[in-house]
C-alpha cells in the first residue's frame, strides 16, 4: 500500500507521447502564423502528404526505416548507459561493407547477396565502433566525444576512398559506379504487383521488413538474453554488476559493436534499396536523428517504431508542405522538426507532473473509498 | 507501306500540333530545384536564383522552387514538377547528374537543365563552366599583387569540381611566378564544409600565418570567413562564383565569377521562346562563362601591368595559345 504509485500505462505511453506533441504543433502553429501562413492548411497538407496516398505514405515508411535502424543503434548502447553519438558514422562505414559486397559479388543471386550485405554493413559498422568501446572500456576515453571523433574520421575515409578509389572513372561525382541488378534491393511496389497487387511506386522496400525484424532482435536481445541482462546491468550499476560477477568492459564492448552493426544497416535501405550505388554522404544526419527517436521511444523497440514513423512522416509530410506552401521553406520544416524532437523528447517530463497529481491522487481516492 | 505513310502522316499532324502549342504558348511553367548548399548561399545556388529573378522581372513569368532537405528528394521534386505539367525544370548543382539520367528519359516532354554536370539525353541542357579558366587567370593576379612567393587556396568540400579550381589557379600562379607555393586547404568532406565558414576562415589564417599574401576562397558561403579572415590580417582575398568584390572593398582583390545566373536566365528565355535545345554547353573565357571581376571596388588594387598583363593571359587561352589543364580531363589517369 506504502508503495509508490506509478502512471497507468496508457497514460504513459499514451496520453503524454501525445499531449507533448499537440504541444510541439502548437507552438509550431504560432510560428507559422508568425510568417503569415494557415496552420491548418499546413497541418493537412503534412497529414495528407505522409498518409494520404500510396505514394506518401510509402516515402513516410522508407524513411522510418533509415530511423529504426539508427535509433535501435542508439538504444542498444543506451542500455549500457553509453550514448553513442557515432551512429552517423557507423552507418556511413557500414554502408562501405554494403556497397563493397555489391559492387565485388554482384555476380551472385539475391538470395545470396542480400545476407553477406547484411553481414557487410554490420561487421564494417560493428568494427567502427570497437574502437570507441575499446577505448572507453579499457582506457577510459569517453565515448561522446571519440563517437563524436570518429563521425568526422568515418566521413574523410568515406570522401578519400570515394574521390580517389572507388570513384567511377569519367565521372565527377565522388561516388561509386551503379551496382549490378541482382543487388538492388526490391522494392514493395514490385514485389506486389509481382503478386498482382497495385500499388503507388515509391523507395520503401525489403528492408523496411530487416528493420522490423531487428527490433523484435533486439527486444528478444535486451530483455530474453544472458547478454542483455549483463549490459542493462552494467549500464543500471557498473560496481553491482562486478559484484554479480559482470565484466562491464565486455557489455560496453558488446553493446556498443551490436550498437554500431545496427547503424551499419542503413545502407541496406539507402544505397541497396535506392541509390543503387555508394555515394557521398548517403547519411544525410539519419544517425543524429537516431538519437532523437532512441529518446522519443524510451529505448524501446516499439517506441522506436512509432517515433520512426512519426519522424517519418514529418519529413514527407514536410517536403510536401514545402511544395505546396512555398512560403513554408525547409528552414521553417526543420524548426517544426526541432520542436517535435524538443517535446518528445527532451521536454518529456514537462507536462508529467500534473498529470501525475491528477491520475494518482484520483486513483488512491478510489482505494480509499473501496 | 500503308503503315509507314501513316507513321509519317501522324508524325507531321503531332509536330503541327506540337509547334502550335509552343507558339500559343501562355506564361512558362518553370521550376528550380537547388542542391542542399540553400538557396541563399550568397554563391552558387543564389546565383542561380537571381537568374531565375531577372527571367521573372522580364516576362513576368512565375516559377516555383524547392530546396530539397536530403538526396530523395532530389526524385520526389524532379517527378513531383514534371507530373504537374512544367515546361522546364533547371536543376542545379552537379548531384542531380545520376538522378536526372533516370528521370529525363521518364519525362521526355519536360525539359530539364542541368548546371556543373552532364546528362546525355535529348530534352536536358547540360551547362557546365570552363572554371579552371577563370581560376588560372585570378591566379595570376595573386601571384603578381603577392611581393613574396606564397599565396594559398581555401576550397569547400573535397569533391574533383573544387580540385579543377585549385588546380586552374595553381597553373596561374606560376604562370607568373614558376616558384611559387600555393597552400591548399578543403575545408571539409561533406557537404556541411559549403557552410562552415568558421573553420574556412582559420584555415585562411593558418595559410596567412605561414605567408600567403592573397587566399583564393573556392567554397560557397564557406568562402565569407576566407574573405573576412583576409580583411581582419589586412591581407587580400579572391572571391568566388557571384561577384563579391563589394563585401570587404580593399581586400577582395578579385573575384572569379561565373555566370549561372546569366546561364539559367537564357535557358529558360530560350524555353520560353520555344528554341531550347537540349545538348551541353561547356562555358568559358571565350563565351562569357567565367571571369574576373573587376569594378569600382577593387579598381585600386589592380594596376595598368596587372590588368593588361591578364587580358593578354586571356586572349592567349581563348585563342589557345595558353591551355590551362582541366581536372576533369586527369582525374582518372
Amino acid at each position: 500500500m506504502a508503495a509508490p504509485k506509478k502512471l497507468p500505462v496508457w497514460v504513459n505511453a499514451g496520453l503524454i507521447p501525445l499531449i507533448n506533441l499537440m504541444a510541439a504543433f502548437a507552438i509550431s502553429a504560432v510560428v507559422i502564423l508568425a510568417v503569415g501562413e494557415n496552420p491548418i492548411e499546413a497541418a493537412g497538407h503534412i497529414l495528407y502528404g505522409a498518409f494520404g496516398f500510396g505514394e506518401g505514405i510509402g516515402y513516410t515508411l522508407y524513411y522510418a526505416t533509415n530511423f529504426i535502424f539508427t535509433g535501435l543503434a542508439v538504444a542498444m548502447a543506451f542500455h549500457c548507459f553509453l550514448f553513442n553519438i557515432g551512429g552517423e558514422g557507423q552507418a556511413y562505414i557500414g554502408g562501405l561493407g554494403i556497397g563493397l559486397v555489391c559492387l565485388y559479388m554482384g555476380n551472385l543471386p539475391f538470395w545470396a547477396i542480400l545476407p553477406l550485405a547484411v553481414m557487410g554493413g554490420a561487421l564494417f559498422g560493428g568494427l567502427w565502433a570497437l574502437i570507441p568501446a575499446y577505448l572507453q572500456a579499457k582506457r577510459g576515453s569517453h565515448i561522446v566525444i571519440t563517437t563524436i571523433m570518429f563521425n568526422f574520421i568515418a566521413s574523410s575515409v568515406m570522401t578519400f576512398l570515394l574521390v580517389d578509389w572507388l570513384k567511377k572513372p569519367g565521372s565527377q561525382l565522388p561516388e561509386t559506379r551503379h551496382f549490378a541488378e541482382a543487388a538492388f534491393m526490391p522494392k514493395v511496389h514490385e514485389m506486389l504487383a509481382s503478386v498482382g497487387l497495385d500499388v503507388a511506386r515509391s523507395p520503401l522496400n525489403l528492408s523496411f521488413l530487416i528493420a522490423l525484424l531487428c527490433c523484435l532482435g533486439v527486444w528478444i536481445f535486451i530483455w530474453r538474453t544472458r547478454w542483455g541482462y549483463e549490459i542493462r546491468a552494467s549500464g543500471k550499476n557498473p560496481k553491482a554488476a562486478v559484484y554479480g560477477g559482470i565484466s562491464p568492459s565486455k557489455a560496453i564492448i558488446l553493446s556498443m559493436c551490436i550498437s554500431g552493426a545496427l547503424a551499419g544497416l542503413v545502407g541496406l535501405n539507402e544505397l541497396m534499396g535506392v541509390q543503387h550505388r555508394v555515394v557521398v554522404n548517403f547519411t544525410n544526419g539519419y544517425g543524429f536523428v537516431g538519437i532523437a527517436i532512441a529518446l522519443m521511444g524510451r529505448n524501446h523497440p516499439l517506441g522506436i517504431i512509432f517515433a520512426s514513423l512519426l519522424m517519418g512522416a514529418l519529413y514527407q509530410g514536410g517536403a510536401e508542405l514545402a511544395f505546396e506552401m512555398p512560403t513554408l521553406t525547409s528552414d521553417m520544416i526543420w524548426t517544426i522538426q526541432g520542436f517535435v524532437i524538443l517535446f518528445t523528447g527532451a521536454l518529456e517530463h514537462m507536462f508529467r507532473p500534473q498529470l501525475e497529481r491528477i491520475f494518482i491522487k484520483s486513483d488512491s481516492e478510489g482505494e480509499v473509498y473501496e | 507501306m500503308v503503315h509507314k505513310l501513316m507513321r509519317v502522316f501522324l508524325a507531321v499532324i503531332l509536330m503541327t500540333l506540337l509547334a502550335g502549342t509552343a507558339l500559343a504558348a501562355g506564361p512558362l511553367k518553370a521550376a528550380l530545384i537547388y542542391d542542399m548548399g540553400g538557396k541563399f548561399d550568397k554563391s552558387f545556388n543564389e546565383a542561380a536564383y537571381k537568374g531565375a529573378e531577372m527571367f521573372r522581372k522580364e516576362f513576368g513569368d512565375k516559377y516555383r522552387d524547392f530546396e530539397p532537405t536530403n538526396e530523395t528528394q532530389y526524385e520526389q521534386a524532379i517527378r513531383r514538377f514534371a507530373s504537374r505539367g512544367t515546361d522546364i525544370i533547371v536543376v542545379v548543382g552537379f548531384s542531380y547528374q545520376g538522378v536526372l539520367e533516370k528521370m529525363a528519359p521518364e519525362f521526355p516532354d519536360t525539359k530539364f537543365v542541368i548546371i556543373d554536370s552532364e546528362v546525355k539525353q535529348p530534352n536536358v541542357l547540360s551547362i557546365q563552366f570552363k572554371e579552371h579558366e577563370g581560376s588560372f587567370l585570378v591566379g595570376m593576379i595573386a601571384a603578381m599583387k603577392a611581393k613574396g612567393d606564397t599565396v594559398g587556396f581555401v576550397g569547400g568540400m573535397d569533391v574533383p569540381l573544387i580540385r579543377k579550381f585549385h588546380l586552374g589557379y595553381e597553373e596561374g600562379v606560376h604562370y607568373v611566378k614558376p616558384n611559387a607555393k600555393v597552400l591548399m586547404n578543403m575545408t571539409g568532406t561533406t557537404p556541411s564544409a559549403w557552410a562552415d565558414p568558421i573553420r574556412a576562415g582559420e584555415l585562411a589564417r593558418g595559410q596567412m600565418d605561414r605567408g600567403a599574401e592573397v587566399v583564393y576562397a573556392a567554397a560557397g558561403s564557406s568562402g565569407n570567413g576566407v574573405l573576412q579572415a583576409a580583411a581582419d590580417a589586412g591581407r587580400f582575398s579572391i572571391g568566388v562564383d557571384s561577384n563579391q568584390n563589394y563585401l570587404h572593398p580593399g581586400s577582395v582583390l578579385t573575384s572569379m565569377v561565373k555566370r549561372v545566373d546569366l546561364a539559367v536566365f537564357d535557358a529558360l528565355k530560350s524555353a520560353r521562346e520555344g528554341h531550347f535545345k537540349g545538348g551541353s554547353l561547356h562555358l568559358g573565357l571565350k563565351e562569357g562563362g567565367v571571369d574576373y571581376a573587376l569594378d569600382e571596388y577593387n579598381k585600386d588594387l589592380i594596376t595598368e601591368e596587372m590588368k593588361a598583363k591578364v587580358d593578354d593571359a586571356k586572349a592567349k587561352i581563348i585563342s589557345g595559345e595558353i591551355k590551362v589543364t582541366d581536372y576533369f580531363d586527369i582525374m582518372d589517369k
